[in-house]
């Protein structure tokens, strides 16, 4: 009897365990892990895993917990997978995601339960302007700044005839406005793709060629900017048309498309090359550990960790403290391998943006090296629409 | 209006068209003899890619390469038959469609442990690598030629097989009256492995055909293996002549409601209503041609006779 009681009693208390202060920091990072762009998963994976390694797997004394999730490049799943980890495992900060329709459809599950979420790469317009959120923050972008620095770039070279292809989805379309407010010259034609089913661009490439502009200027993520690239080169457009992209030729790309992306150019928030010690850092112990330059997204999954990590510390791990969390997270005060940057009142970083362009390092692997800065702490343009001030 | 573009455009169609054929020219000899519903088709066609990405890699030679992969995707549909289908035939579709989505998911996990999640590349050979003049100032890519002229060279032996063969006899015996020429002592379970086999060859081909083009990569036939149904429904379930028209004209329509449509929604919609409603809009012509020819001829535009 007496050891039943025992039983029961010490049931109990594990019952009740959670009501005591965790003990350990959880971060849930949904991301794509399976599909063709499995691989950009598996890139922002090696990057969270070095950062938790620079870190010693610890935050303010804290063990750091992360649960990966694969939304299998769909909304809905990634939605569900959000649910799990902010209802099911209680994380306190659900960090990832690569697309912008997956982010959209995910967004409300942590928003509404006080989970802070943090995007990695998808930065979609909705979220920097009338939807944004003090529990949202992101350590990418918003999707129209690159094409923006983009757009800039294409003036300076007096391109006067532009031709425009991208995915027809909330990033596409971010990209298509982004380029379209800075470009100055005359848009001669433009192409929606389906996304992401469509991978032959055949039929607009054609139209490409018979409008002849001055240039062409694409977004393809992920395995579309591989095909794409190929695509390119094999209709022998590639001496004909001067090409200009953005997210589309990446460092899990390079490896594989070699000398059909040699000079091609692109803008950025970051390069490889980027001078500045968190950086250097970074990009050589990617390269020991895995073999390859990191990506761009690698590189902003790597900045979440320590933008979570710059946080927890700032609350000595006192994780209830979410008001304190958030004002932290807001001075972003951490060594970014972007360099030093801000946050708007929207919480997207208002940072600088370069041109990039693809060439061989001293090794033979491609990688990209930057030519110049076209913007100087810039700041998206939906910030105006955000009602949020702090 | 440009007719080079036209032309060119035109040209692309008859590309898609050609691959689409190959692989609905298996699917519907299987469908329409073997009266199987075999969504794994298009795992087939990515096994053939996988293999082409395989085999370009040890011997270093496109052509050699390719020759290496068409037995593999017979050895491949053989056992697939042997081994799981042959069981299939007396069940219902339902039954069919089940097992063979198993298939599906059973060839992805299978190439995600031997071959990786990342996607393979297959490069061309450099004489493929080129573009053709094919009008003065209208270069086109040479291999999506090559592509064009080895379809239709296979759409010509596939014709000589079906019309002027005895196996050809038999296939089309089958396509008309299963049970009959079962009853004229003809060995069933011969025909049938040897069908699969050529149709698991037919997707193998597309798949190498199309590994240069795309990159080779888990579920790569899922998106084509809706199209060729689409393509077997509209052409006649069992004929490879239906087959072989249907293809090019989805094929073309895809082709040039993609490439026009935009121009014209831009005639009577703001620019950016246009160029959002034209991709929807052409993606689904395909699928309404299939349902007008549903309504006016639902046996599809060339049925096998008797069917």
């Amino acid at each position: 009897m007496k050891l039943k009681l025992i039983g029961m009693a010490s049931a109990l208390a594990l019952l009740a365990s959670p009501a005591i202060a965790q003990d350990s920091v959880k971060i849930g990072f949904v991301t794509t892990l399976t599909t063709g762009a499995g691989v950009i998963g598996k890139d922002m994976r090696n990057a969270v895993e070095l950062a938790l390694d620079h870190i010693g797997h610890e935050m303010a004394g804290k063990k750091v917990e992360v649960i990966y999730e694969d939304d299998g490049f769909k909304p809905e799943i990634g939605k569900q997978k959000t649910e799990k980890l902010v209802k099911k495992d209680k994380v306190d900060f659900v960090a990832g995601y690569i697309w912008s329709h997956v982010l959209l459809a995910s967004r409300n599950v942590p928003l509404k339960n006080k989970t802070f979420l943090i995007s990695s790469n998808a930065g979609p317009s909705p979220l920097a302007g009338k939807l944004c959120h003090k529990d949202f923050f992101s350590t990418s972008w918003q999707n129209d700044q690159t094409p923006m620095a983009m757009g800039e770039v294409l003036n300076q070279r007096g391109i006067k005839n532009l031709y425009i292809m991208a995915p027809n989805y909330a990033a596409g379309k971010n990209m298509v406005a982004g380029v379209k407010r800075t470009f100055k010259g005359n848009i001669t034609g433009q192409d929606m793709t389906k996304f992401p089913a469509q991978l032959d661009f055949s039929a607009e490439l054609a139209k490409v060629r018979a409008a002849k502009p001055d240039a062409l200027f694409v977004f393809y993520p992920g395995k579309h900017g591989a095909q794409f690239m190929k695509q390119y080169s094999q209709a022998g457009l590639k001496d004909q048309v001067p090409l200009y992209t953005v997210f589309t030729v990446d460092s899990i790309s390079l490896p594989r498309l070699k000398d059909l992306a040699e000079g091609s150019l692109m803008t950025q928030f970051w390069a490889p090359d980027l001078d500045n010690a968190a950086n250097k850092k970074f990009v050589a112990d990617f390269k020991a550990k895995n073999g390859t330059y990191p990506s761009f997204y690698a590189a902003q999954s790597y900045d979440t960790i320590m933008l979570i990590k710059s946080a927890v510390e700032a609350v000595s791990g006192d994780l209830g403290n979410r008001a304190g969390i958030r004002a932290a997270m807001r001075q972003a005060n951490f060594d970014s391998i972007r360099g030093k940057y801000s946050y708007g009142n929207n919480h997207f970083p208002i940072q600088n943006f370069y041109l990039r362009q693809v060439v061989k390092d001293s090794e033979g692997k491609f990688t990209t090296k930057i030519v110049s800065t076209v913007y100087e702490n810039h700041q998206d343009t939906y910030a105006k629409d955000c009602k949020m001030s702090w | 209006m440009n007719w080079i573009l036209l032309f060119e455009q035109f040209l692309n169609g008859f590309q898609l068209g050609i691959l689409l054929f190959l692989l609905a020219a298996g699917l519907t000899l299987v469908f329409g003899i073997m009266d199987l519903i075999n969504l794994a088709h298009g795992s087939l066609y990515m096994m053939g890619a996988y293999f082409m990405a395989t085999f370009v890699g040890w011997t270093d030679s496109f052509m050699l390469a390719a020759l290496l992969t068409l037995p593999a995707c017979l050895l491949l549909g053989v056992v697939v038959e042997v081994v799981t289908l042959r069981r299939l035939y007396d069940r219902d579709h339902l039954d069919q469609v089940l097992a063979t989505f198993g298939l599906i998911l059973f060839f992805d996990e299978f190439v995600r442990l031997i071959w990786g999640p990342a996607g393979l590349d297959v490069p061309l050979p450099d004489f493929l690598e080129t573009s053709f003049e094919i009008l003065p100032g209208v270069p086109y890519p040479t291999y999506r030629l090559a592509i064009i002229l080895t379809g239709l060279l296979i759409a010509l032996f596939l014709y000589i097989l079906v019309t002027k063969t005895r196996i050809g006899m038999r296939i089309r015996a089958g396509a008309s009256n299963r049970e009959m020429i079962g009853a004229l002592g003809i060995n069933i379970q011969m025909l049938f492995t040897l069908v699969f086999g050529l149709g698991a060859v037919l997707a193998g081909f597309a798949g190498l055909m199309a590994a240069p083009i795309f990159t080779v990569e888990i579920g790569m036939g899922a998106n084509i293996l809706i199209l060729a149904f689409v393509v077997i429904v509209i052409g006649g379930i069992g004929s490879i002549r239906g087959a072989f028209i249907a293809s090019l004209v989805v094929g073309i329509i895809d082709t040039i409601g993609r490439s026009f449509l935009p121009d014209l929604l831009d005639l009577f919609l703001d620019e950016v209503a246009a160029s959002t409603a034209a991709p929807a809009i052409s993606s689904m012509m395909t699928y309404i041609l299939m349902a007008v020819i549903l309504t006016f001829r639902p046996q599809g535009l060339f049925p096998p006779r008797g069917a």
